[in-house]
């Protein structure tokens, strides 16, 4: 998401294109080519490097003196890789689906329903986000260690499937849907969950997508939980293999870049379909015109 | 199909209660308004009638059965709100169709049920529409054709109208009243608009302040309004109120005239206003109310409106609208007697 954002403020400052070109403008694009420049030349290098020969990688040079795609044969050849992708499809994926699921329902249940202590359970809720990962990554593990979760999906998993974060978000979104909605959908007889499938969550798609996006992206570049969770090298996800590409005395840098260059592929896919969701004003269509 | 009953019907929120115990009988078939200023309670209790909030005392009775304590689904009551709630992701027929999803109708008759309630709205090309590409007349009536769908013995709407432009207004009005003519349902009507109230009620509630202030026909409350409230808040341009002593059926106005009006209920002495709609006030009538001068003129077509300013302040008046009297010029009002209301000056209580 992060490298996609400069460009497209680029295209949208592009188009009004006046012809009174004054000092303000030329510093505007200016300004906005030094961010995309710093934007865009770590994903240049990582390209330029994974089609590097290793004895050119630590040349700065962006364009290889003799292009080669053995690397990306190599590490699609490489059995490693293959199951640290797969690793990161299935927990990226499944931890993606728990926080739609489990973030909207209890930030719709913050949001429409008044229950006693609904404050201190979301202040709760909150408060978690003021602790760094750094922190808690020690209690996780003792967790894992006494439940027997070291070294699996679900202990690699159990941490993300619910986030702050998003129940903060779905509960925000989820105030744009009127109440008429909801109470009207109670006077026709659906039950609470009902309600909430079929009349809040279409309502807040464009929410979902963004909160899809930002988990996916979240968990497919997930580092540290993973690289502490983890002991075989079968349970690696893509980060913490990468990491350790190359053998013992060296880091094969431009088999490292390869591995991260086809890694983002599925992160475009995600942001391809899901940003489609992302638009403004549904909610609207259905109330006073 | 059934009657309602509200009984000491009181609702509190915290030590702030709202409404104050309000009991009212609706007949089988009967189109009730309950009209009054915007905060009076209307929508708090249609939603109690509707089960989507807690009744804090009172009861609440659909068809001769108690329904506190039932869920809105259970009330067998549909109500249309005032935002239509028609959910935007969903097409036209798929809203109507939400109103069934509970019922255990077969599917055909459901199919056959939505093309009837379609029909009967006029919307069969509209069905495949998505709530964006409709205009607001036609939203409010999907959200109509969700209620009529399930043929409830109960509908209420909260200012379903309050959305639409006056012209729209006026057209759905009619709809809506021709379309209880044809379903003959109980309905329940809230407006904060006396023209709605008046041109759509078999009987038409007051309220004010969370207190009834007079239940009636459309005639009754406009003919014999029960207090200066109702006076006032019925008909348009409000009714005129002139401060004087009544002695017997003699009032004496503080501004100096006297004159004679029917007679009273309770005979009475003290402080009184005296009430007089401008459609009944007329300059250079033969009975003869007060004199003053026009300062303005609002003309209608048939009729012009007449600000005159007298001893007892600003009134309106009606005078002809081909020959209105000039701005400037003295008139001579005055009005039938029997269209005179006399209302007890303390209590704003009506005494004619
Ligand atoms: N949820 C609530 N909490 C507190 N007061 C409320 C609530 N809902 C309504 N009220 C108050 O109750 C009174 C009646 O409101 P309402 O029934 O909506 O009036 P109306 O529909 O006649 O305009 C108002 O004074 C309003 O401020
Ligand atoms: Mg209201």
């Amino acid at each position: 998401m992060v490298d996609i954002a400069p460009t497209s403020d680029a295209l949208l400052m592009a188009k009004p294109a006046p012809r009174t070109q004054n000092l303000g403008q030329i510093i505007r694009w200016l300004l906005l080519f030094i961010g995309g420049v710093i934007m865009i030349m770590p994903i240049a290098y990582m390209i330029s490097t994974s089609l590097k020969w290793p004895h050119e990688v630590y040349n700065v040079n962006l364009i290889p003196e003799e292009p080669t795609i053995d690397n990306y044969i190599f590490v699609l050849e490489d059995g490693r890789f293959y199951w640290w992708f797969v690793n990161s499809i299935i927990i990226a994926t499944i931890t993606t689906i728990c926080n739609l699921l489990f973030d909207s329902l209890v930030g719709y249940t913050l949001c429409k329903f008044r229950f006693p202590g609904r404050t201190i359970v979301f202040i709760a809720i909150l408060s978690t986000l003021m602790i760094p990962t750094e922190m808690l990554v020690i209690p996780w593990y003792l967790m894992s260690q006494s439940f027997g979760w070291l070294d699996s999906y679900w202990g690699i998993m159990f941490p993300g499937l619910m986030t702050a974060f998003g129940t903060f978000l779905m509960k925000q979104f989820f105030e744009s849907v009127p109440d008429d909605f909801i109470e009207a959908a109670r006077i026709d007889g659906l039950n609470e969950l009902q309600i909430w499938w079929t009349v809040a969550m279409p309502l807040v798609k464009p929410a979902l997508a963004a909160l899809a996006i930002f988990v996916f992206l979240g968990n497919w570049t997930a580092f540290l939980w993973p690289l502490i969770v983890t002991n075989s090298v079968d349970m690696y996800t893509i980060p913490v293999g990468l990491s350790g590409f190359g053998d013992e005395a060296d880091v094969a840098w431009e088999l490292i870049m390869t591995g991260a260059a086809i890694s983002t592929i599925p992160t475009l896919v995600v942001f391809l379909i899901f940003q489609r969701f992302i638009i403004r004003g549904v909610v609207m269509a259905g109330l006073k015109g | 199909m059934a009657n309602l009953a509200l009984r000491k019907l009181a609702k509190s929120y915290g030590s702030i209660e709202v409404l104050h115990g309000i009991s009212l009988d609706v007949a089988d078939g009967e189109f009730v308004v309950f009209v009054g200023p915007s905060g009076c309670g209307k929508s708090t209790t249609l939603r109690m009638i509707a089960g989507l909030e807690e009744t804090s005392s009172g009861i609440i009775e659909i068809g001769g059965r108690e329904v506190n304590n039932l869920e809105p689904k259970e009330r067998d009551i549909a109500m249309v709100f005032q935002n239509y709630a028609i959910y935007p992701h969903m097409s036209v027929k798929k809203n109507i169709a939400f109103g069934l999803r509970s019922s255990k109708m077969p599917k055909v008759d459901k199919e056959k049920r939505i093309q009837e309630v379609a029909g009967i709205l006029d919307m069969v090309d509209l069905l495949d529409r998505k709530p964006d590409q409709l205009s607001g007349g036609q939203r409010q009536r999907v959200a109509i054709g969700r209620a009529m769908v399930r043929n409830p013995a109960v509908f209420l709407f909260d200012e379903p109208l309050s959305n639409l432009d006056a012209q729209l207004r006026t057209q759905m009005r009619l709809e809506i009243k021709k379309l209880h003519q044809r379903v003959g349902n109980t309905i329940i009507f809230v407006t904060h608009d006396q023209v709605e109230a008046m041109t759509m009620a078999d009987r038409i509630v007051i309220m004010k302040d969370g207190h009834i202030q007079q239940v009636g026909t459309p005639a009754e409350v406009f003919h014999k309004p029960a207090n200066t409230f109702v006076a006032r808040f019925i008909g348009a341009p409000s009714m005129n109120l002139l401060a004087g002593q009544i002695d017997g059926t003699t009032v004496s106005l503080d501004a100096g005239q006297q004159l004679t009006v029917p007679t009273l209920v309770q005979t009475q002495s003290g402080g009184v206003l005296l009430g007089v709609r401008p459609d009944d006030l007329h300059p250079n009538s033969a009975n003869p109310i007060l004199a003053g001068t026009v300062t303005l003129r609002e003309p209608l077509g048939p009729e012009t409106l007449i600000y005159v300013e007298t001893p007892s302040g600003e009134i309106i008046a009606k005078a002809d609208g081909r020959m209105p009297p000039a701005v400037g010029e003295t008139v001579q009002l005055g009005a039938d007697p029997e269209n005179l209301h006399v209302f007890d000056a303390a209590s704003g209580q009506a005494l004619t």
